[in-house]
């Protein structure tokens, strides 16, 4: 009658250290946010200049909760956390959330594990963007926010539409030709970033270190422009996870599961893009968060959207808080180097510990 | 509208690809709780006439209802709750438990922000209790055979609970054994008063397992009823080019 005599000869489920964790999404929460709140304090403490733990965590108190706490530290530590370290910290949390919900999202609709926040053109149309607010000889500033961002924010959204119109991307085409026509508007912004660092002269280590990512300019005027952007992203992102699980099987069966592919899909591409635009923005080409941190969390908690969107949100969050204080005590090093060089071998650990069936 | 079976009718139905002209003038009732067979050589327009019936594909011409409305005027979610598919083949891009796959069939009666309830993990049980895939429950599905990924996605369709289910070619990839799991499976989800709506290319087996075939050829319907009617010596030679004498499972069955 059944089957079961049949399959018993099967080993039984792959084991793992995180096998425990992995029908207990609650937990590894609670430990993501321990992990963040840790780094955010210590984000905040270490640097140059030394602040104790419980002085941070005091000042945090006063200053952004409103407790009666004593002040027993040195004004100048308050101005640093308030002013330098908090920004800062809260501008690689916000990135971080943003590029790992992003990549969840780009990696689930176009159905490609090797999908990151930047697949579709978005890097290359950032960087000319950037670029090329570098290089007008003209200075205004919006809110905080330099030319360079804001052509940054404006070039990758340009570099997705154009990406999305070209490949009809409305009508009955497949994210594989989506993809691979991201592929070629990317390398024609790609040509044109060339030229403009060509033609930049003693521009181009601006340029250059736009490219590598930095959350050295964070300040809280750009971060209230871009967090709402990134936090309201990522929260309608969430809320359509369903349609990103339905599309784990391809378009017919995510139709067949209720799906409404054309919509979610146009849907869910403009949201991450929003979100990868707002990040990039504010802190350049990080690369490796995006696409590192939703396959760690895949690994652990399987391919559900509704636990990894979230799980991704608050270990991306925490991974980039972690790489930005590495980048700050090494000497301001480009936090894009941190994030490969930390990221690159908890991966490749991953990936052998769990020898998943990976179709790239 | 009463009893747990769909209805389904497909009213002068035609469809075109360009010039190509895929189905034309398909009538066909499927009443509540009936068990039918499509068969027809390849190119016959078989998965095409699925493709419209399931709502993938938009006729050119005529239309689809069920229970009495027209399949155009439902919604996405409704008609997933109505309509359990299970796709020939799926190919996932990442590492997926079975478990996994077959609470997908579960979407259409999620709520979109607290996910699955208890309810529908238990249709995930019984689902995968159902086709008898409970050994296969947390192993991972790209390490599994065509024919055990097979089973996962009938678990799936099974699991998804709707009033008509829809099989293109479940059986390619299965050994005989398990081929006659899941036709019995069918009729016994058929007997419990769904619909069961499937494309086989095995005639022995669609012969034996289904009270009513229909007969495709180059995008009409050429013959349905009964299988030792539609599946006549003569229809075998015609539609088929091949002497009947070949099908010699057909014969044995009783079919003439």
């Amino acid at each position: 009658m059944t089957t079961t005599d049949l399959l018993r000869e099967h080993a039984p489920v792959r084991q793992g250290t995180f096998e425990a964790l992995r029908h207990r999404p609650v937990v590894l929460g609670l430990i993501g946010l321990v992990t963040l709140a840790v780094a955010v304090v210590a984000g905040i403490g270490l640097g140059s200049v030394f602040i104790a733990p419980g002085d941070t965590v005091a000042i945090l108190a006063r200053e952004l909760l409103g407790l009666p706490v004593t002040e027993t530290w040195a004004s100048a530590h308050q101005t640093i956390v308030m002013e330098l370290r908090l920004p800062r910290v809260l501008t690689a949390l916000v990135v971080g959330t943003g590029l790992s919900v992003a990549g969840v999202t780009f990696q689930g609709l176009l159905r490609n594990p090797l999908a990151d926040p930047y697949v579709l053109g978005t890097a290359s149309g950032a960087a000319l963007g950037a670029a090329i607010g570098v290089l007008l000889p003209i200075q205004i500033a919006w809110l905080g926010l330099g030319l360079a961002n804001i052509f940054a924010f404006i070039g990758a959204l340009a570099a997705i539409a154009i990406v999305y119109r070209v490949a009809g991307g409305g009508g009955r085409s497949t994210m594989t030709s989506i993809l691979l026509t991201g592929y070629a508007v990317g390398s024609m912004l790609a040509a044109g970033l060339s030229l403009a660092m060509y033609l930049s002269g003693s521009q181009l280590r601006q340029i250059f270190f736009y490219l590598l990512g930095s959350l050295a300019g964070s300040d809280w005027q750009s971060l209230a422009i871009g967090l709402p952007v990134i936090a309201i992203g990522s929260i309608l992102i969430m809320s359509r996870a369903r349609s990103l699980n339905g599309l784990l099987l391809g378009d017919d069966t995510a139709l067949h599961l209720g799906v409404d592919v054309r919509r979610e899909r146009a849907i869910l591409l403009a949201l991450a893009s929003l979100v990868t635009a707002a990040a990039v923005a504010l802190a350049g080409l990080i690369g490796f968060v995006g696409l590192v941190v939703p396959h760690v969390v895949r690994l652990v908690v399987g391919p559900n959207a509704r636990l990894v969107l979230p799980l991704s949100a608050i270990f991306g969050a925490a991974f980039l808080v972690w790489a930005d204080l590495g980048a700050r005590i090494t000497g301001e090093l480009p936090v894009g180097i941190i994030t490969a060089v930390i990221g690159a071998p908890i991966f490749v650990v991953l990936l052998r510990r769990y020898r998943t069936g990976y179709q790239l | 509208m009463s009893g747990p079976g769909l209805r389904v009718d497909v009213e002068a139905l035609g469809l075109r690809y360009g010039r190509t002209e895929v189905l034309s003038g398909i009538d066909l009732c499927v009443e509540a709780g009936e068990r039918l067979c499509l068969v027809g050589p390849n190119g016959a327009g078989k998965s095409s006439l699925l493709r419209c019936i399931t709502g993938l594909t938009e006729p050119t011409s005529g239309g689809v209802r069920l229970d009495g409305q027209r399949l155009r005027d439902l919604e996405r979610a409704a008609i997933a709750r109505s309509i359990s598919v299970v796709p020939s083949q799926v190919d996932l891009p990442f590492s997926m438990r079975v478990e996994e796959v077959v609470r997908l069939g579960r979407l259409p009666h999620e709520n979109p922000f607290t996910g699955a309830t208890p309810e529908d993990l238990q249709a995930v049980d019984a689902a995968i209790t159902r086709v008898g895939i409970d050994k296969l429950r947390g192993r991972d599905v790209q390490q599994l055979s065509m024919g055990e990924r097979q089973l996962v996605l009938v678990a799936m369709a099974v699991a998804q609970g709707g009033r008509l289910i829809v099989l293109d070619e479940p059986t390619v990839h299965l050994d005989l054994r398990h081929q006659v799991e899941v036709m019995t499976l069918l009729t016994r989800l058929s007997a419990g008063g769904l619909t069961v709506l499937a494309v086989l290319h095995d005639l022995p087996l669609a012969a034996h397992f289904f009270p009513r075939l229909v007969l495709l050829d180059e995008g009409r319907l050429v013959a349905d009823g009964a299988p030792d009617e539609v599946l006549s010596a003569e229809r075998i030679r015609d539609v088929y080019r091949v002497d009947p004498r070949f099908v010699p499972a057909l014969a044995a069955s009783g079919a003439p």
